[in-house]
């Protein structure tokens, strides 16, 4: 028998969670821009707090531009919904504080982004939650790091610096058996690259900043559930399971078999921490959204060009991408990343400090900064920037060296990019 | 609300209240291989309105244990013996599609009991296709997909839901994939197989009111005219651009139809 038909990706990045306004028939959607909203009378209002209807309260914990984003990533990822925060950071700890208390336990890739490895490493240990770091190629390490008060195991689906591809299915299973959810951080692969729903993860949190908006002109972070996870049958999560003396004594996985920890992540983590995303963020990320799938395979095309041209230049020493025969995932990225393996990656240039500061400097199509995927193409020399108070064998710890050079490739004309790299590259080489 | 039926664990949701006999009860069925979730939004405004607010998980469905029923009057019977062990004495039935001709044929066996039903999403009899047969008795995940999409509008589809940031489609089909094998395929045949619907309609006295969705695939409206004239008392709701998910596509129009239906009953004695 054959599958209905549903709407295809570039469809649902257009369209989902969005109808045409019915007051004016704007085909945009609207910015709601409002704290708050008119109650029709006194029981609708008590209605609305006590979720027995549908709709807005108090633009802290919903609103109905942040919404209408929040259903079109669910969609893409085919969850069951989403939350918006105000950062991808903000994502992460909401996910993190609506499943555990002090004295909790998370097992993390050890290749991750900063942010994340700040969080987990040295502030959420301040509030009793420890975390234990796995070099994510090894899923027995997963499996022996977790402890009977793990509540979530979590990774980025291509890990920093080195491209490490997570392996979900794996990974998952490793979870599953021991009765916790799977969190990925998606922000390199997004929907179109990766579905890690499909592959076994339970939750999904993006850098809504980097290639979902694309224009980098606004933060913002998502938070989607998957809705296969059974808090109840792990029985280690009485935030969700248990009832809740901060809303009427709700037991979340009773009012929503599928949705049960968004409704806790909304009805607390928002109400109470309140990272909320701004509704004009929402927005402008919601127009980036809106032309992901085009933008994702122009970005991939660029960059396999440019991975190309790196890899046979006499002025590199290597390159990593998982596309490349000479990475140690490049079996698994064919396996679980077909359509490409993110714009983001990084190489090492011969001549150490001194040709990567002459390389970056000698850009001009190139922006050198601290961000990744914007349609511009970005550029950063670790060694000088973002790491520079490392001497040569703290570098090395932590996988960079002083010739390592960070690229996101954007949109632009491909031979652009390329004369302009090329221009770099010799003058980098100059004595 | 944990209670014990036929020897097994039977779940209904009840918003967190214990029954309370001096208030009047509002009895929700839910249809195949959904649970009680499905009236989430409803049940919670009943629970918080003078009612004992009852959202039944139907055997082998959610919360509760046991096989699925093999036909609407075996799953009559088990609402019987469900209000049995709560004890109601008087109650009104909410059921969506399969869970609707459960409601009816409870009226059917039990009319002094019954006060008032809605069916949601309804057609009589409801054949069901044997694409759907077939796919669901192979346990095909296809069955779930197609029920997913012939059960909602063309603008659900999209979304523009009013739930702050949730997926209908995504949540439906994670619904359904929750239940067990088997499960949708012994509650389609059980609708399929219902042959009682328009005798019925004709023999129960007490007040119908029938919601029905205008984009409706799976039980299109004109699939429930023929019991629309054989019921004794029965109004017809049918909402614009609406599939057979209502409850979840329309939430506060579901509710307005059911406040509207069963403030009669919350003045008369329980």
């Amino acid at each position: 028998m054959s599958k209905p038909k549903t709407y295809q990706f570039d469809t649902l990045s257009l369209h989902a969670g969005q109808q045409p306004d019915t007051q004016f028939g704007a085909r945009a959607q609207p910015i709601y821009y409002t704290t708050s909203y008119v109650f029709p009378d006194t029981d609708h209002a008590a209605s609305l707090f006590n979720m027995e209807r549908a709709g807005h309260v108090y633009s802290r914990i919903s609103n109905p531009t942040n919404s209408a984003l929040e259903e079109r990533i669910a969609a893409l990822e085919g969850g069951v919904g989403a939350i918006a925060t105000a950062s991808g950071q903000a994502a992460l700890h909401l996910a993190i504080a609506t499943l555990m208390n002090a004295g909790s336990h998370i097992v993390a890739s050890r290749s991750l982004y900063g942010g994340s490895h700040n969080l987990m490493e040295y502030t959420l240990p301040r509030f009793g939650i420890d975390t234990t770091f796995v070099d994510p190629r090894d899923i027995d390490a997963f499996s022996a790091a977790i402890r009977p008060e793990t509540r979530l195991i979590f990774g980025e689906t291509l890990g920093n610096p080195g491209l490490d591809v997570l392996d979900v299915p794996r990974v998952a299973e490793v979870a599953h058996q021991a009765g916790l959810p799977l969190l990925v951080d998606s922000t390199f692969t997004t929907p179109y690259l990766m579905r890690p729903f499909d592959l076994g993860a339970d939750l999904i949190f993006h850098s809504a900043t980097k290639f979902l908006g694309g224009h980098g002109v606004a933060i913002g972070g998502l938070l989607v559930d998957g809705g296969k996870f059974d808090w109840d049958k792990s029985g280690k999560f009485p935030t969700l399971s248990e009832p809740y003396a901060g809303f009427h004594g709700m037991v979340f996985t009773e009012e929503s078999t599928t949705a049960a920890f968004l409704l806790r992540a909304r009805r607390e983590g928002l109400r109470d921490f309140g990272a909320c995303m701004s509704p004009m963020n929402a927005f402008q990320i919601m127009q980036g959204v809106e032309t992901l799938g085009p933008r994702m395979q122009r970005h991939i095309e660029n960059t396999r060009k440019i991975v190309a041209f790196l890899d046979a230049h006499d002025a590199v020493e290597h390159v990593v991408y998982p596309e490349l025969p000479s990475h140690p995932d490049h079996e698994l990225a064919k396996k679980l990343l077909p359509n490409g393996c993110g714009a983001v990656f990084s190489f090492e240039l011969k001549g150490g400090r001194a040709a990567g500061k002459k390389f970056i400097e000698s850009l001009k199509v190139f922006s050198h900064l601290a961000n990744v995927g914007d349609a511009k193409s970005l550029v950063i020399h670790p060694a000088t920037t973002t790491h520079y108070r490392m001497d040569e064998a703290a570098l090395r710890a932590a996988g960079i060296t002083a010739g390592t050079v960070r690229l996101s490739i954007g949109i632009e004309a491909a031979d652009d990019l390329l004369e302009d790299m090329s221009r770099a590259l010799r003058a980098s080489q100059k004595t | 609300m944990l209670l014990t039926v036929n020897g097994q664990k039977a779940y209904a949701y009840t918003a967190g209240h214990t029954f309370d006999s001096s208030l009047p009860t509002v009895l929700f069925i839910h249809g195949a291989a959904n649970d009680h979730s499905v009236w989430a939004l409803q049940s919670r405004y009943f629970a918080y309105h003078g009612w004992n607010a009852l959202a039944v998980d139907l055997p082998g469905h959610g919360r509760s244990e046991g096989e699925p029923l093999s036909s609407v009057g075996e799953l009559a019977a088990w609402i019987g013996k469900l209000m049995d062990t709560a004890g109601v004495t008087r109650t009104a039935l909410v059921g969506h599609s399969m869970g609707s001709l459960v409601a009816l044929e409870t009226a059917t066996h039990d009319p002094d009991r019954i006060s008032r039903v809605a069916m949601i999403g309804t057609a009589i009899p409801m054949p069901v296709t044997d694409a759907l047969l077939s796919t669901s008795q192979a346990n095909d995940h296809v069955a779930y997909e197609m029920i997913n999409v012939y059960s909602h509008s063309a603008r659900a589809q999209i979304g523009g839901n009013r739930v702050p940031g949730a997926w209908i489609m995504g949540s439906a089909i994670r619904l359904m994939e929750r239940t067990g094998p088997g499960v949708l395929h012994t509650d389609f045949t059980a609708c399929n197989d219902y042959e009682n619907g328009l005798d019925a309609a004709t023999k129960v006295k007490c007040p119908f009111l029938l919601v029905l969705g205008q984009r409706d695939l799976m039980t299109p409206p004109r699939s429930a005219a023929k019991a629309v004239e054989n019921f004794v008392d029965a109004k017809t709701i049918v909402l614009d651009g609406t599939g057979h998910s209502l409850m979840s596509e329309q939430p506060d129009a579901v509710l307005d139809s059911l406040i509207e239906f069963l403030k009669v009953e919350q003045t008369a004695p329980a």
